[in-house]
């Protein structure tokens, strides 16, 4: 009987219907205090919508919810809010340029004798959360200005500030770097110490088996099982979710490197604040292997690749693509050279997300026959090759003439897949090409790249996910500060030798 | 941090800021000082050209700063001086004229709410919608030779109004520019210190935000846009009953896209706005000071000027401003 007042949320029966969807089929879910309880499913498996549905965003179509024994009717973010029910989205809800504080006290405001705002007594309050669960965090900091590792505590800080006892979590580390990630564990277990429970919604099977209590999986909006992590394994929660037999290790065969592809000489870049962000890089990619560059975000991976592909211009040094020198050559003449470019945030730099998959399919070639003609479009043609593109590359999509933005994370990436490697590819970019992507996409993802690399193409993959660089490179570059520090071997070296350089510990040291 | 650090740091900031308002200061104390009559009553004038403007501007932030942009502002000037005034000429009261000035840019303000909130029309054509409506309405009701019931007295205040310069300038007006000078800063106190201000800043910013706190971005953007209209049309108020003490035909003349203009040039905020208002008001009162000084230059080209100085000075100093990022989305629920 003890083990039934434990149970803090009780979700039974929850039914959720959109439009030609069922959402939620008949979820039940039971939740104790003190625990991290996973809900493990692939991207549209139905998570979200049943954590809305938690957090009074939707009304479920059939179903009840109890909390702490009780039925209760969440019909807005009030009602959970006031019920102890607390949500960090996906996308989190922090108004950029306000402060810290004024997050926090957004919707509960204190308020000073006079009426206005109380900043001081809220700042103070904020001080007191931080200490408590050590989650450390300037109170008067521009949102726009911390990293997203802290925007991330303040949006738990906002829950705690407002008393909530269930915390949902909906993907929390999609975003954050492994060392961010591990920050983060350390704070789920600091709250759950202190009684509150956790709701961890995620698609990430390591993740699932390190830290939660309970895992749930779910596919197709129907709960498939639940277990715990000393029962199962990552190969076995893969196929709960997925459906079917899922690989988790990419099967590679031996690279065979040819020519010198890409030459890069002592490269020098800068961001729009003048600090350097590349600091003398040099490296070669051949073709036929995948030079995978490691390192935690922010290290000047992303300019190195926008100086690569001439989005940004170099300070210094020289790039050299097959003989040429390409170091202040334009998108269009790297493009042309044979260069596929897998941007990292495929939203921003990848897509027009107003265009549809078929004008996406065609932004690096419609200018040329036979898609466009005398400076006139060619629909006809562009939808025939979009239609084949889709075939070829499994995108799935209503039409080739659907809106791109309106298509899952996976879909999208296999758009800007299908358009970048439709042409013979000499060198392919990929800027963390799996981020934010289930497993069944992130397979995908990574059989292309080693298909590109079979075919011959050099492959240059930046990636801050250390399995995956350790996974798929030949030869892997560590960046730390805009440096490269190490080009190792991938097969004689480790997880830990990479992750030790990627956080900046030297060789000598590490032997030391 | 001490008091005196604090102003340098502040004036560092404000570097441009400071240097113009010190220009200014400097050309206003020697002008006053080799023609003390003239510089009065330009300086008068510079105030009461701003006052419509500055009311015009403070609508626009308003709504803006709850995501809704209102481009319709000329048009609830406009229906506001044309009802202002026809209850100044019929029933002769001042201050009822007044009232109804304010309500009647209420209900523009909750006609233009209804279409971009409630039903998401493009807040662009739903402010052109006003204007067209505005001067057509006022336009066929608008009768010829209608004497208006006069205009709002000046008030002195007291013993400030002998200051030289300042209580001429400052203490020597009508009612509706009083009111301007106090909501420029009532507002800014509400904006940036109350519970209204934080709520409404954050639906224009992040509406979706607002609403996982359980705020009602819906009704905070009706409320905002049914207040601004409000000062809108007390902008209206100000040009027939205050101003000119009756009604013409498209009377606003464009004041309500100036007022625009100045809001972006003062950062939407109502400090900055006022400071934007003030010196189109400067510029434009100097402009007729030329024209009537006999300079040979055609007047059109001397008409020019205010809109050209404010534009050259505010674009070339003020640096990159930078809109509510809501503006002109309208929100949509999820589920």
């Amino acid at each position: 009987m003890a083990k039934e007042n434990n149970v803090v949320l009780e979700v039974r029966n929850i039914t959720k219907r959109f439009p030609g969807v069922l959402a939620n089929d008949d979820i039940d879910l039971k939740l104790n205090r003190g625990e991290i309880h996973a809900i493990l499913g692939e991207n549209g498996a139905g998570k979200t919508t049943l954590m809305n549905v938690l957090y009074g965003l939707y009304q479920p179509d059939e179903g009840e919810i109890f909390i702490q024994g009780k039925k209760v009717a969440i019909h807005s973010p009030n009602d959970a809010i006031n019920a102890g029910v607390g949500m960090v989205h996906q996308h989190f809800m922090l108004v950029p340029v306000f402060t810290v504080t004024e997050n926090v006290m957004l919707g509960k405001e204190v308020l000073t004798p006079i009426s206005t705002l109380d900043k001081g007594k809220v700042a103070d309050e904020i001080r007191a959360i931080s200490q408590q669960y050590q989650l450390s965090v300037d109170p008067d900091a521009l949102i726009e200005e911390l990293p997203v590792g802290v925007q991330q505590r303040v949006e738990i800080i906002k829950l705690l500030y407002r008393q909530a006892s269930i915390l949902i979590l909906d993907e929390p580390t999609a975003v954050l770097t492994p060392q961010e990630a591990d920050e983060l564990f350390k704070i789920m277990h600091s709250l759950t110490g202190r009684g509150k429970s956790i709701i961890f919604i995620t698609h990430k099977l390591k993740e699932v088996l390190k830290i939660a209590d309970h895992v749930t999986v779910i596919r197709q909006g129907k709960v498939v099982g639940t277990t715990t992590p000393d029962k199962t394994n990552e190969s076995q929660l893969a196929s709960m979710m997925v459906g079917r037999d899922v690989l988790l290790n990419v099967k590679k065969g031996i690279s065979k490197p040819g020519d010198v592809v890409l030459q890069v000489n002592n490269l020098r870049v800068v961001d729009s604040r003048a600090h350097t962000q590349v600091d003398g890089v040099s490296l070669d990619v051949h073709a036929g292997e995948i030079l995978g560059i490691a390192g935690v975000q922010g290290n000047g991976q992303t300019e190195l690749v926008e100086a690569l592909t001439g989005l940004k211009q170099p300070v210094g040094g020289r790039i050299t693509l097959l003989g040429e020198d390409v170091t202040k050559a334009n998108p269009r003449r790297i493009t042309e050279l044979g260069t596929a470019h897998i941007p990292e945030d495929r939203q921003r730099d990848g897509l027009v997300l107003p265009y549809t998959v078929a004008n996406n399919l065609v932004l690096n070639t419609y200018y040329r026959q036979p898609f466009s003609k005398g400076g006139v479009l060619r629909h006809d043609a562009i939808l025939q090759m979009a239609r084949k593109e889709i075939r070829d590359f499994d995108i799935r999509t209503p039409s080739a003439s659907t809106i791109a933005g309106s298509l899952s994370g996976g879909n999208q990436q296999k758009v800007i897949v299908a358009r970048e490697l439709s042409r013979t590819v000499k060198l392919l970019i990929a800027s963390q090409p799996t981020r934010g992507l289930d497993v069944g996409s992130i397979e995908y993802i990574h059989k292309r790249l080693i298909e590109s690399r079979d075919a011959g193409a050099a492959v240059l993959l930046v990636s801050s996910e250390l399995d995956e660089i350790m996974q798929l490179s030949d030869r892997i570059a560590v960046m730390f500060r805009g440096k490269i520090v190490d080009i190792l071997d991938a097969k004689s070296t480790n997880r830990r030798e990479v992750g030790l350089l990627m956080a900046g510990v030297a060789r000598e040291k590490q032997a030391a | 941090m001490n008091a005196s650090t604090r102003i340098v740091e502040f004036l560092k900031k404000r570097r441009v800021l400071t240097i113009l308002s010190a220009i200014i200061v400097i050309a206003i104390a020697w002008s006053y000082n080799n023609n003390p009559v003239v510089t009065q009553a330009v300086l008068a004038s510079a105030l009461r050209h701003s006052t419509p403007i500055v009311l015009g501007a403070l609508c626009g932030l308003i709504c803006e700063r709850s995501g809704i942009v209102n481009i319709g502002i000329e048009g609830q000037m406009l229906i506001a001086a044309f009802t202002s005034f026809l209850v100044s000429a019929f029933v002769g009261n001042l201050l009822l004229a007044v009232l109804v000035g304010i309500l009647t840019g209420m209900i523009a303000g909750l006609l233009l709410a209804f279409m971009s909130v409630t039903l998401k029309v493009d807040q662009i054509i739903g402010g052109t919608v006003i204007n067209i409506l505005a001067l057509g309405i006022t336009g066929f009701f608008y009768q010829q030779g209608l004497a208006g019931g006069g205009k709002l007295p000046i008030i002195p205040l007291g013993p400030l109004a002998d200051i030289p310069l300042l209580g001429r300038v400052l203490f020597t007006n009508p009612p509706i520019t009083y009111s301007a000078l106090i909501l420029v800063f009532l507002v800014h106190f509400m904006l940036f210190h109350t519970r209204w201000g934080l709520r409404t800043r954050s639906v224009g910013e992040h509406p979706r935000a607002a609403d996982t706190v359980g705020i009602n971005v819906f009704l905070t953007r009706y409320i905002n846009v049914i207040i601004a209209g409000g000062i809108g049309g007390l902008a209206g108020a100000f040009l027939s009953i205050e101003s000119v003490g009756s009604f013409e035909r498209a009377m606003t003349n464009g004041r309500g896209f100036v007022a625009l203009a100045v809001m972006i040039f003062g950062k939407w905020t109502p400090l900055g706005a006022w400071g934007a208002g003030l010196l189109f008001g400067l510029t434009s009162a100097i402009q007729t000071q030329i024209q009537f000084g006999g300079i040979t230059i055609p007047h059109q080209f001397v008409g020019m000027l205010p809109y050209i100085i404010t534009i050259v000075v505010l674009a070339g100093f003020v640096g990159r401003s930078r809109p509510p990022a809501a503006e002109g989305v309208p929100y949509e629920k999820e589920g």
